[in-house]
């Protein structure tokens, strides 16, 4: 397969007028929901998302079709939630489908809704992409006058509303027990899991929450068949996949790929290599909450999820951060360990108080206070925190914490050897709050 | 202490607002799930939700006014103190940070004579350092209300502060139209 054939997503991307319903339909928009409606039952419609082998693009990777398998059919209210709460350092990709291509996403949020018999839709798009609310409000307008949302979707009977939910400023509400949390007008705490949302989510009733990007897959499945999709990727990693690519290479910008391909090749023939003057030192692949890779680390692996895996790293996000030989990897874990501390929901002791220790811990190194027992203490922080918690974002520190510390162990080293005095051990049991 | 009712026309919110807020309580499917949208309604009419707003939603949705303040305490958007008529939000998250955010921030704090949380003294400008926008590869970047500017430099930036000391909100590289 030619990867200039490999425009399931990215078809309208960096187009002005992509986002018009009348562009859409002109182009093929809208068949695929025609197709489920007239032709297939919602349960054909999750068999051949299934079968496409479709993981969510959100960051955890799992099934689509089997996640939409875990509601219950008892035939009481269920809801469909459209993530759009895109928050992950280093991803911007589903930014560009809503801006470019908002009925991509929405033909696809219809097609899933049906699929799980769902009669209302929420599409939460994180608060500061106010810009982008409007944009998908007024897609979402043209899709209720045209008959694609509302009581009686082309004449089909089923029946669909869609609500376009702003978020307001919260890391955490991209978890999605926190943004079903949010949507019921609470604090975006997430819940512990099980009960799992597909079982009882939003007001206690079956939720399936998925990603922009997963949602915009949908309609090619529909339409080609799960074969087609699937003939993109690997085995294991079915289809394509939107990567976002920020940092100092000669083309940064969010491209379209079949999962699979080398990151070798990626970097060179579609990224241009490095910025002139720069080298590669790292990548982190997934979005700022996975382990990084080292430049040699990175140039070995395929970006799919097994390869990933078997590198000790994950897709994620695919929000891919190149970072570059002049960056100083104590100060950059500073900035993720501050991002973290600050966007810790609170509820959880291990993350709300660990995420505050790596981060005043690392800020003391880079302040010249470091002393020698300060990395095993980092360790041990992070220790009490990884898997002890109702959500990831403990985890999602500890990631990048851990794998910076073991692989780049020289640049923490080197401040603790320029520390004269040794650290006043009061200020540590005053829980010192600096932001 | 002042009762919801008595608390009603101490703010000023137009009858649109009002009636949007209304429309948001039939639409939603309880009146709690409504309370987010409807404290947007109230902010981007008033650039804030001052507390006599508080009293007022509490008492149209039918929700403690504990339950509104927590939403305004937990999200970072939410503001409960007027603010400056300029926000600039600068980020500085880890990829807007490898492209050189704080030399972004520095150059601001020059030209403006302030640091990260603070306003100037004409109430005009605030500069804020904010995690990650979506910008990653378009960065440095900064935010002002629904604007977003992106390949920030020192230059780009003297424009924007320019124009803005005239009250003119320079077009940004997100503001492509909505039509055609």
């Amino acid at each position: 397969m030619s990867r200039t054939a490999c425009r399931i997503l990215s078809a309208r991307f960096g187009r002005k007028d992509g986002h018009l319903l009348r562009v859409y339909e002109s182009e093929g928009g809208y068949r695929a929901l025609r197709r489920a409606l007239a032709e297939m039952s919602p349960d054909q419609v999750r068999e051949a998302v299934k079968d496409s082998g479709l993981r969510g693009r959100g960051g955890a990777g799992f099934p689509t079709g089997v996640k939409w398998g875990f509601v219950p059919q008892g035939g009481g209210p269920v809801y469909f939630f459209v993530n759009a709460d895109e928050s992950e350092p280093g991803t911007f990709k589903d930014r560009y489908l809503l801006d470019y291509d908002p009925h991509l996403m929405i033909e696809g949020a219809v097609i899933s809704s049906y699929a799980v018999r769902s009669g209302l839709c929420f599409v939460y798009i994180r608060g500061e992409f106010g810009w982008l609310v409007d944009r998908v409000q007024r897609a979402v307008d043209e899709a209720y006058a045209a008959g694609y949302l509302g009581p009686n979707i082309l004449g089909s009977g089923y029946a669909l509303e869609m609500i376009v939910h702003k978020g307001a400023g919260a890391y955490i509400c991209g978890e999605e027990t926190g943004l079903i949390n949010s949507v019921e007008g609470t604090k975006g705490q997430p819940s512990i899991k099980p009960p799992f949302p597909a079982v009882s989510g939003f007001l206690g009733k079956p939720t399936i929450v998925n990603n922009v990007e997963t949602v915009a897959s949908v309609p090619y499945i529909i339409n080609e068949g799960a074969a087609a999709y699937r003939a993109f990727g690997t085995e294991k990693s079915a289809g394509t996949k939107l990567w976002s690519v920020s940092g100092p290479v000669q083309r940064p910008g969010v491209y379209e790929i079949p999962l699979g391909l080398p990151f070798r090749e990626f970097f060179h023939e579609d990224l241009g290599g490095m910025r002139d003057g720069e080298e590669l030192k790292a990548v982190i692949v997934g979005g700022s909450s996975v382990p990084v890779l080292t430049a040699a680390e990175a140039m070995a692996v395929n970006l799919d999820y097994e390869s990933l895996a078997q590198a000790g790293t994950m897709l994620g996000s695919g929000g891919m951060i190149i970072i570059p030989g002049s960056a100083d990897m104590v100060e950059l874990i500073q900035v993720l360990m501050h991002f973290y501390w600050d966007e810790s929901c609170g509820q959880c002791t291990p993350c709300r108080e660990g995420t505050g220790w790596l981060h005043r811990i690392v800020k003391r190194l880079r302040k010249g206070q470091g002393v020698p027992e300060d990395l095993a203490l980092l360790e041990k922080v992070t220790q009490g925190m990884a898997g002890l918690t109702i959500c990831p974002l403990a985890d999602a520190a500890v990631m990048p914490m851990q794998s910076f510390l073991q692989k780049f162990r020289p640049e923490f080293e080197a401040l603790i050897h320029e520390t004269a005095a040794p650290r006043p051990r009061s200020r540590w049991s005053r829980g010192e709050r600096e932001s | 202490m002042s009762t919801p009712t008595e608390a009603r026309n101490d703010f000023d919110l137009s009858t649109a607002s009002r009636a949007r807020i209304q429309g948001l309580r039939e639409r939603y499917p309880t009146r709690e799930s409504a309370l987010m949208p409807a404290l947007w309604v109230v902010q981007d009419e008033l650039g804030h939700i001052p507390p006599a707003a508080v009293d007022w939603l509490a008492a149209e949705l039918q929700v403690p006014p504990a339950r509104v303040w927590e939403l305004i305490t937990f999200y970072t958007m939410f503001r409960s103190e007027p603010q400056a008529q300029y926000v600039l939000q600068v980020c500085h998250n880890i990829s807007c940070h490898v492209m050189g955010a704080r030399g972004i921030i520095a150059h601001l704090e020059k030209r403006l004579g302030i640091r990260p949380g603070e306003r100037t003294p004409d109430g005009k400008f605030a500069l804020e350092g904010v995690e990650c926008l979506g910008a990653c590869g378009h960065g440095p970047a900064l935010q002002l209300g629904k604007h977003l500017y992106e390949h920030l430099d020192p230059a780009k930036l003297d424009a924007l502060l320019e124009s803005l000391k005239k009250g003119v909100v320079p077009r940004a590289d997100t503001d492509r139209e909505l039509e055609e």
